[in-house]
């Protein structure tokens, strides 16, 4: 079986971590040094050139920090956490204690464990960021695959939808913030909630923005199926779903994955300003409170998140590349 | 063992909690223990801070979140749509909701949270320009309280270059808006006039001095930006100023009214009848938090900029929060005077909530168009008290006396009638404040609006 193939484009960063493969692998060892080298000698310069260029940034906090200042600071949040951590489990055993004291003064009181109340650690933030990014990004997955594969097949619906994602696809977060914001308060109401309000914010601004890239490249997939296969499949009288799922997908999927690729890419970047504009807990709260803070290690601490943002985004990329390597088999 | 000492008393605290409950009462459970407070990053969020790390939420049984938000919209709208649970407020918010300027939401108060604590800072290159109109004292310092008056040829160069002249304040209905617009007007100075019924509220109808909002941690970059030349906000954001050379704060606001009333805390008046428990023993907290504050002379306040300087609260460095926290404030660099009332919580009965305070909000309101039409003395009695609740106040005051941990001496006469609030100086104009005749106090203004003037 013949399908339609299209590449993923390779970039840099994976040919780095390819060398890094293909050096386990036993492939020549000065070809992978070279693969090697060059990508190192980028970061050391521009290390080089962060901490010279660095303290020459005067700002009304003080100097702008070098590569040295950022490495204290990582520590410095790194400790903060391990004591906010102490300061929970402390927090969990007091309460274990004191429910049991209640429950065998009185076996049927309603005892409940509660969540510590202190404020998140960059790192608490970090898990928040990255649940959030990831459920605002399956769900725009669950609603623009389909309706990607629906606008494909049907050139009258195509039509139809089109305009619409044409003009709803560069809206940008902190327009339908503000919106989602009013809406989630006045729809989602309930005494005891499954999820925090600022979490559906965050997450749904994530998917309307990110939903975009897959919707369009499952549509340009599906209808990009080629015909000889249309045929065969007419010929065999496949059912719908039969269709849909021998042929339309497989020729498909290394489009979608495309889409997919760079729709997480949008969401990760659309959830830092989602949460800095609500204030949402996540790294983005984690930025605002920090240069709302103006103290002499703000710029430090926002440069830290800056990296660890950029580093996320990197990983998240890695990782649906290699889903897309298991589940592209015709690559 | 920073942290172990701040284990220990969060045990003690967690202790308290379970052998308590025969101390209060007649206060039931909380209907809802666990709670989201939101604060803005200022020193007089203190009272909410220091309630957390003491312990005072937990011996109420109350598991309280607090959340820093980006500006004072946002944290209102949080508290109006149930986000948050009440929150560090402005004053002029809870009244400016109730009456409906902006958001139109019931909102009360039964906590005033601090006294003071503001000041005016103006840019380098304004100061410079002033400081010739400004008489020295004997040290060579300019003699306080600096009139407004002094920055009348600057802005009559500004309007000749057809520039305006603009200042930053935090929020339309914020104390900061009234108190520079006050010292403005005092020093001959129109800060402009709201036409709220004509969808004007940029408040800068006639301005000689056109004001702005900023939120409060932007100050000083916007300041340095040039989009502003000077603000008036809490602190640390003046002394911020001080510390990175940008600017000079010229007045505090002890020095145009003292010790006037500033922040509160704010709740819906749905969630204040829903859960009424809840309030009282937030209240408990607060109170006891803000007694704490100011015990022993300020025994505490080193420990609690300690506390204030972290990054999940205020997060400004220790040194610049400590500068006024501790009763001293620095006004040019080098200039530091000691201004022990520049943050009060607790003394002078801070915490009650008395409707002179909102009476006043009020007239300034209606001073500067907010309110455009005329109202009848009796409509801001009326809303003064439905907005300040003295009432709610009392209970949770009389709970304290009853289990001892405040005495009656710490709070005024609770079964008196408490209209105006006491220990309050001059206003720097030297116009008499008349709480009880709104109308005639709005009339003796020379600027702003008077009578049944409309904008």
């Amino acid at each position: 079986m013949t399908t339609i193939s299209q590449n993923a484009p390779t970039s840099s960063g994976m040919r780095w971590l390819r060398a890094l493969a293909d050096r386990l692998a036993g492939r020549s060892l000065a070809e992978t040094g070279r693969q090697m080298l060059l990508p190192a000698i980028g970061i050391v310069l521009f290390l080089g050139f962060w901490h010279l260029a660095a303290p020459q940034v005067q700002t009304s906090l003080g100097a702008f920090p070098g590569p040295a200042e950022v490495w204290d600071q990582s520590g410095q949040l790194w400790q903060e956490h391990s004591a906010q951590r102490e300061r929970a489990d402390k927090f969990l055993a007091m309460q274990l204690e004191r429910n049991q004291r209640i429950l065998a003064e009185n076996p049927d009181a309603d005892v409940k464990i509660r969540d510590y109340t202190g404020a998140p650690t960059f790192f608490d933030q970090i898990l928040t960021s990255l649940i959030t990014v990831l459920a605002g990004f399956a769900l725009a997955t669950v609603i623009a695959v389909p309706l990607g594969i629906i606008v494909g097949l049907n050139r009258h619906f195509s039509a139809a939808v089109n305009p619409l994602i044409q003009v709803f696809k560069p809206v940008s977060p902190l327009a339908w913030l503000p919106l989602v914001t009013m809406v989630v308060s006045a729809t989602y109401v309930s005494d005891d909630p499954m999820f925090e309000k600022s979490f559906l914010t965050s997450m749904i601004t994530v998917t309307l923005c990110s939903l975009w890239p897959t919707l369009i490249n499952t549509s340009v997939g599906v209808s990009a199926v080629n015909p000889d296969l249309l045929n065969v499949s007419k010929v065999l009288r496949l059912s719908f779903w039969t269709h849909v799922r021998k042929v339309v997908l497989p020729s498909s999927v290394p489009m979608i994955f495309t889409g997919l690729r760079v729709s997480l890419g949008i969401a990760w970047m659309v959830l830092i300003a989602a949460e800095m504009l609500a204030q949402s807990p996540g790294l983005g709260k984690f930025v605002w409170d920090e240069f709302q803070n103006g103290s002499s290690e703000s710029l430090s601490r926002i440069m830290v998140a800056v990296l660890a943002i950029g580093f996320i985004g990197f990983l998240l990329d890695r990782v649906m590349l290699v889903i897309q390597k298991k589940v592209a088999w015709n690559e | 063992m920073e942290s172990t000492k701040k284990l220990r008393t969060l045990a003690a605290a967690l202790l308290l909690a379970t052998g308590l409950g025969t101390a209060q009462a007649e206060i039931g459970p909380a209907e809802k223990p666990d709670l989201k407070l939101g604060f803005i990053k200022l020193t007089d969020m203190a009272p909410l801070a220091v309630a957390w790390e003491k312990g005072f939420f937990l011996d109420e049984g109350l598991f309280v979140e607090l959340i820093a938000q980006a500006n004072w919209k946002v944290l209102l709208d949080g508290v109006v749509t149930g986000t948050l649970d009440g929150a560090h407020m402005l004053a002029g918010q809870p009244l400016g909701a109730t009456i409906g300027y902006g958001t139109q939401a019931d909102i009360i108060t039964a906590f005033s949270m601090d006294l003071n604590g503001n000041g005016i800072t103006v840019s380098n290159d304004v100061w410079e320009q002033m400081s010739p109109q400004i008489p020295s004292n004997t040290q060579g310092n300019p003699v306080h309280p600096i009139s407004a008056s002094t920055l009348k040829p600057l802005i009559e160069s500004y309007r000749n270059r057809g520039e305006r002249f603009r200042m930053g304040m935090v929020f339309p209905v914020s104390t900061h808006n009234y108190e520079l617009r006050y010292w403005l007007a005092a020093g001959g100075l129109n800060p402009g006039l709201y036409a709220p019924q004509r969808g004007d509220t940029s408040g800068t109808i006639d301005a000689d001095v056109h004001l702005s909002v900023t939120p409060p941690p932007q100050m000083p970059a916007t300041m340095e930006a040039g989009t502003i030349q000077g603000y008036c906000v809490g602190e640390p954001w003046n002394q911020q100023a001080v510390f990175k050379g940008i600017g000079v704060p010229v007045i505090t606001d002890y020095e145009i009214w003292p010790n006037n009333p500033e922040k509160v805390f704010g709740v819906t008046e749905a969630w204040a009848e829903k859960n009424p428990n809840t309030h009282l023993r937030l209240l408990r907290a607060l109170i006891r938090a803000a007694h704490w504050l100011d015990e022993n002379n300020n025994a505490n306040r080193p420990e609690a900029v300690e506390i204030l300087a972290r990054s999940s609260y205020v997060g400004a460095d220790e040194e610049v929060i400590a500068n006024s926290m501790t009763g001293t404030f620095e006004y040019e660099k080098g200039d530091v005077r000691k201004v022990p009332d520049f943050n009060v919580f607790f003394r002078y009965y801070a915490t009650y909530p008395y409707p002179s305070d909102a009476i006043w909000y009020l007239s300034q309101m209606r001073r500067w168009g907010q309110i455009p039409e005329p109202k009848s003395d009796d409509w801001y009695m009326e809303t003064a008290a439905k907005v300040y609740r003295a009432d709610i106040y009392k209970q949770a005051a009389k709970s304290l006396i009853e289990d001892g941990s405040l005495s009656a001496g710490d709070f005024p006469d609770l079964d008196a009638e408490n209209f105006a609030r006491p220990h309050q100086g001059e206003l720097i104009d030297g116009v008499a404040f008349t709480p009880r005749e709104p109308n005639a106090y709005i009339n003796s203004f020379e600027i702003g609006l008077n009578g049944a003037e409309t904008p």
